[in-house]
């Protein structure tokens, strides 16, 4: 496992760059990790990443983007403008989570 | 007397039924199976009958020659299960108590689910396979066809048999070869996922393969809606696709019996424990088969293996012995690769499809993830078995419930 300085923390990440270690992770570094992804956070970013940090709370697991859209939190047009290419890929990353597990 | 309910007669639920009418003892318990539809259909020869390799009579059988004389069946639909009461209500006004519930209800293509998809001239120029209708509508549309752009599109995950539009690709390749139409027909394969499957290994392989047959892979399609009119898929980020014939892959949900139930996932899919089909819900309701939210494929031969640890499981269950955590995820897919030839894949929740012979270590004789004639006759060979042997709860001779290590390239 490697450790990678961001925001001026050492932290564990993954060969992809996921933490490893949620526990690490502040909004400081997701600001960090964001700024890397060419993403400027904005109040719906954070939304979006709350939610999926609520779930993995609760249900140890990240939710599909259907639940994610279902939940009112956003909605997909609006999500993929937020995080272009993957998006939650990419929120998953910035919000210290694992990263989404591709399907069977 | 007590019950064993058993809800869908489909692969899972069939062979359920056969297995443990010869296990239960039949001075005490009794198998009731409900399904709404009389016709028992061999689904991966679906894939077949766009290109005039089966017709519908080779696919379609009777529900009820495949289940015994000794279990009853009604053939009604299911309004709702109450799994407080231990109840199952059916839309004909009866209701059914229970003692064991299995669900085995499968999963279906929701078209209504893609945004203009079923505005988009669905049934002449956008079709699916996965119903008998839908494939036996593609094969006149196919045979008269004289070449454009063919688009096969995967709507998102998961989908029945996830190597089931692959197939149709490869095959169509061989199709329009065979009609020397080939350098007409541009085929595109769309996907939300990032290469032509979901496992790495058989991804490369795949991905490599549909490059050999000069097919163009889509990765990463998120589609935001059909376009009827202009004959174009549009994704959230704004990519567009033209097509001329569109085979989809649409949504697949959990049957709406879960949902007005409220026992599904967002997808209508039921929380189930992945090593034991117990529900995660109740203690006296197991799942079975493509109704269950677990990260295995939906596939006949995960059903197949499902149920023989699910027979073991209710016997325990019945007894008030602990369950077994036995089911690994195995699955067994033959995957057609056009030109007379095919690959086979084995694999489970944690060991992805790998080289090697089966079901014989070293022997074989069949290759695994590596393009063969003989994977293709296993193939053609399983409709047989499907019906004579695995449907009827037989063990396939040589091929286990859990996935074996030996004669795998790890």
């Amino acid at each position: 496992m490697a450790t990678k300085n961001i925001a001026g923390v050492d932290v564990n990440v993954n060969e992809e760059g996921y933490l490893t270690d949620h526990s690490q992770w502040t909004r400081e570094i997701g600001e960090a990790i964001a700024k890397e992804e060419g993403i400027e956070l904005t109040e719906s970013h954070w939304k979006v990443m709350e939610f999926l940090q609520k779930e993995v709370k609760e249900n140890g697991a990240l939710p599909t983007i259907r639940r994610l859209t279902k939940s009112g939190v956003v909605d997909t047009k609006t999500l993929y403008q937020l995080f272009p290419d993957g998006p939650m890929k990419k929120a998953s990353k910035i919000a210290g989570l694992e990263k989404p597990a591709s399907c069977v | 007397m007590k019950k064993v309910l058993i809800l869908g007669a489909g692969t899972a639920g069939t062979i359920m039924a056969n297995r443990l009418l010869r296990k239960l003892d039949k001075k005490d318990w009794t198998i009731t199976v409900v399904d709404q539809h009389p016709k028992h259909y061999y689904q991966p020869g679906f894939l077949f009958i766009p290109f005039e390799m089966y017709t519908e009579e080779d696919v379609t059988r009777n529900k009820t020659d495949f289940l015994p004389k000794n279990v009853e069946y009604i053939q009604e639909i299911i309004e709702i299960i109450e799994p407080e009461k231990n109840r199952v209500k059916l839309q004909n006004g009866k209701s059914i108590e229970y003692h064991i519930l299995i669900i085995a209800t499968g999963t279906n293509i929701v078209p209504g689910e893609v945004d203009g998809l079923l505005n988009s001239s669905w049934g002449e120029n956008a079709f699916d396979f996965y119903t008998v209708e839908g494939s036996v509508a593609l094969a006149k549309r196919l045979k008269g066809w004289k070449g454009g752009k063919l688009v096969v599109h995967i709507a998102e995950m998961p989908i029945k048999c996830p190597v089931a539009p692959l197939e149709f690709t490869f095959l169509a390749d061989w199709y329009f070869s065979k009609k020397g139409i080939r350098d007409d027909v541009e085929i595109k394969y769309v996907t939300p996922l990032s290469g032509a499957f979901t496992k790495p290994r058989a991804s490369g392989v795949l991905s490599h393969l549909l490059e050999n047959k000069n097919v163009n892979l889509v990765p990463d399609f998120n589609i935001m809606h059909v376009d009827g009119s202009a004959k174009k898929l549009v994704s959230f980020d704004e990519k567009e696709v033209d097509y001329d014939i569109l085979v989809s892959i649409p949504t697949n949900m959990g049957d709406s019996v879960i949902e007005r139930s409220g026992m599904g996932d967002e997808l209508n899919y039921i929380p189930t424990h992945k090593h034991t089909l117990q529900s995660k819900a109740h203690e006296n309701i197991f799942v079975l088969g493509d109704a269950t939210d677990l990260p295995s494929s939906k596939a006949g031969s995960v059903a197949h293996f499902e149920a023989e640890i699910l027979t073991e499981n209710i016997l325990h269950f019945i007894r008030n012995k602990p369950l077994k955590e036995d089911f690994d995820g195995h699955a067994n897919c033959f995957i057609e690769s056009g030109f007379g030839k095919g690959f086979l894949i084995d694999f489970n929740y944690d060991v992805e499809p790998v080289e090697g012979k089966f079901p014989l270590p070293i022997i074989g004789p069949m290759a695994l993830l590596k393009e063969s004639r003989m994977n293709h006759f296993g193939k053609l060979a399983f409709k047989w078995i499907y019906w004579n042997v695995l449907l009827r709860g037989w063990p396939i001779p040589m091929i286990t419930a859990q996935m074996t290590k030996l004669g795998k390239k790890l």
